[in-house]
């Protein structure tokens, strides 16, 4: 069943609330790059050295290593801005959602809501194995199986001048 | 209608994001704009610039010729510092490198800038030290010449400079005899063991016309610069009081050092390290932890209150203290020791200000406060509180607007100002400056470090306060904690150590340099003449 014919058998509510869900993900994501990119002070390593669980390690690499931390820096703030883009106009939806769930995936893994593990970084709930992080993970998996982009997103236009 | 024909409903359907992009443009705008005006409200206000560090000339020319006295943990510290990491350390910290990658001090060593000198002599009356000293001075075809005596090792015309880092009661004679010889000296602080050597060596250094540094090193410190900029430009307002202090609660700190299993009246040449101090017979842990007994060291006046003294002193310039109480005991470590481990400062300075907001009258007056411990670790922060704000003073730099502030009074009733936040943060690891910071930023404020930032960079500030002794020895410039600083350094830590063991207030004539109502029979009779 290829997605058209999939939208068409969503509801309308089932429509349309996926692609509120979508862009109010994009619209935060896109936010979170907007404020990354207009503070020049901003960087990744604070972040990265307050890693914690098993994969703490490899992000203290990173942030050790000031080029790579360049990079890095530079990554997370376009790669927030363009897949909160891609969400928010539905283009290039799947990608989008593969590109957040990346994203978020490697923000869950340095800071997971282990037991005993504290952060100096403050954060404003309480959380056990499932945080923000993961909840906004899934949220975008859903979208990706329950894709919305065509049905409002530039993606539709995108498949219907691509079909002429 | 046809099929592949974009018709108006899917264009709306397809552009459904427009309005929503719309409203978030509006959004960011409206918020970048009212965030980015209290924060240029408060910066036009503070007006603070990050402090420029201390200029420093180049290292280039003929290589300096370093000498050592005093090759124990801190005599090695300073020689790493200069270039000269032990053998031991090297392989240590490979070690931790490859098990923690936060721990990048090798990295940090290795990267260090050459500051072109050869470390030609050290010097240690214990044989084992010195004998370290010499494998981590031996570099490039030198090895340097070991000495017991400082007095042998001063004679050798081929040093140009010495490094002291022995327990305080030798640091005056020392310093002494190494300006009367011709030698630039960096000596560790306390600068002083007693009253009357501590005008000796401020006149020895003086006419020697020689660079003389202090090891403070924290003048490097990239917050503390920035803060005296804060001081200057009187974002405290009229400051009245200043809380320091230090909290330790291991061994370590408590001066429980290591015993060299080495260490016997064979290795260690006792009646040169008592030097001075009152004629005993060979004390193993008098020698490994001179600090606990007031013969040799000078308690948690001149290893700890100097530290937070200076760094005071640098920022407000407020010099000796017209008066000094000091009380506190031996609380934890009953353990033969004569220094306590408790141990609360009091110094007055009536006469001090720092620039007023308020009407006349109320702008005069300080009182520093030093309060420490060797039983607890609860770290409580260094705050300078003057009528406007209060800086929270550690590696980052923290304002809180004062609820009464009379200079801040309109942007807190604006509500450009808030109370709930501080009102400005400077961190020297960030690019930038920063105003009007959230939980975070004050989260992280006052995790002590040993490092500073260059341009966002990590550096040892050992390594800064040492190479800016050198430059200054080739260019000529001036130090950061010269002989003027050292003296008020020592002698306001001495009127703390006399106030303790006299039980009485001790007064400072600044105008007849003087202690005021303290006799010499009452110095001679606590060994602080």
């Amino acid at each position: 069943m290829n997605e058209t014919n999939r939208i068409s058998s969503y509801t309308t509510a089932q429509t349309w609330l996926l692609v509120i869900l979508r862009m109010l993900i994009g619209w935060h994501l896109l936010y979170e790059g907007v404020v990354k990119l207009w503070n020049p002070g901003w960087s990744a390593g604070g972040y990265l050295m307050d890693s914690q669980g098993p994969f703490a390690n490899l992000f203290y690499k990173m942030a050790a290593n000031p080029s790579v931390l360049q990079v890095i820096d530079f990554m997370n703030i376009w790669g927030l801005i363009l897949v909160g883009l891609g969400l928010m106009f539905g283009i290039f939806t799947r990608l989008a959602c593969v590109g957040g769930i990346l994203l978020l995936g490697l923000y869950f893994l340095s800071h997971p809501a282990l037991i005993g593990v504290k952060y100096a970084m403050p954060t404003e709930g309480s959380y056990l194995f499932v945080n923000k992080n993961l909840i906004e993970m899934a949220a975008l998996c859903v979208l990706l199986v329950f894709p919305t982009g065509k049905m409002a997103g530039l993606d539709g236009l995108i498949a219907q001048w691509r079909a002429k | 209608m046809s099929q592949n024909k974009i018709n108006r409903r899917d264009a709306i359907k397809g552009l459904a994001a427009v309005p929503v992009l719309g409203a978030f443009l509006l959004g960011t705008d409206a918020k970048s704009d009212h965030d980015e005006e209290i924060k240029q409200e408060i910066l036009r206000e503070l007006n603070i610039e990050p402090a420029v560090p201390n200029p420093t000339g180049s290292m280039k020319g003929d290589v300096l010729r370093v000498g050592v006295i005093g090759y124990g943990g801190r005599g090695e510290h300073l020689i790493r510092a200069i270039g000269f990491a032990s053998p031991k350390w090297l392989a240590d910290m490979k070690e931790n490198a490859a098990k923690d990658p936060k721990d990048t001090r090798l990295r940090d060593y290795l990267e260090q800038e050459n500051l072109n000198v050869q470390l030609v002599a050290v010097c240690d009356t214990f044989d084992v030290r010195g004998e370290l000293g010499v494998a981590a001075g031996s570099k490039d075809g030198v090895k340097p010449k070991q000495y017991r005596d400082y007095r042998k090792m001063l004679e050798d015309p081929n040093i140009d400079a010495v490094v002291i880092a022995t327990p305080d009661h030798a640091h005056a004679p020392q310093v002494i005899a190494a300006v009367q010889a011709g030698k630039h000296v960096y000596v560790e602080k306390c600068m002083t063991h007693k009253v009357k050597e501590t005008f000796d060596l401020y006149d020895a250094v003086k006419k020697s016309g020689l660079v003389f540094q202090l090891g403070h090193q924290h003048r490097q410190t990239a917050s503390f610069l920035t803060a005296r900029e804060l001081v200057r430009k009187k974002v405290m307002g009229h400051i009245n009081l200043v809380q320091t202090n230090t909290n330790r609660n291991d061994d370590n700190g408590a001066w429980q050092w290591e015993i060299h299993e080495k260490g016997n009246p064979q290795t260690i040449d006792w009646d040169l390290f008592l030097g001075n101090a009152p004629k005993i017979p060979f004390n193993a842990e008098h020698y490994f932890r001179w600090r606990k007994w007031w013969a040799y060291g000078t308690g948690l006046s001149g290893d700890l209150l100097t530290h937070d003294y200076d760094r005071i002193n640098c920022l407000l310039e407020m010099g000796i203290p017209a008066s000094c109480n000091a009380s506190g005991g031996i609380y934890t470590h009953r353990d033969g020791r004569d220094v306590p481990d408790v141990f609360q400062v009091v110094m007055e300075y009536p006469d001090f200000t720092s620039g007023a907001t308020q009407e006349a009258g109320k702008e005069k007056g300080l009182t520093f406060l030093y309060s420490s411990t060797l039983g607890n670790q609860y770290d409580r922060g260094t705050l300078v509180m003057g009528h406007d704000a209060t800086l929270e003073l550690g590696e980052q730099l923290i304002i809180h607007a004062d609820p009464q502030s009379t200079r801040y009074k309109d942007m807190i009733e604006k509500g450009t100002v808030s109370l709930e936040v501080p009102m400005y943060a400077y961190d020297p690891r960030a690019k930038g400056v920063d105003a009007v910071t959230g939980a975070t930023a004050k989260y992280f404020a006052n995790k002590g470090l040993m490092y500073t930032y260059r341009d966002g960079k990590r550096v040892d500030s050992t390594f800064l306060h040492l190479r800016e002794w050198l430059s200054a020895i080739r260019n000529g410039h001036k130090v950061s904690c010269g002989v003027e600083e050292g003296f008020q350094e020592a002698i306001s830590a001495h009127m703390a150590s006399a106030s303790f063991r006299l039980g009485k207030r001790v007064e400072w004539d600044a105008v007849n340099r003087k202690l005021k109502n303290v006799s010499d029979t009452e110095l001679a009779g606590i060994g602080m003449l």
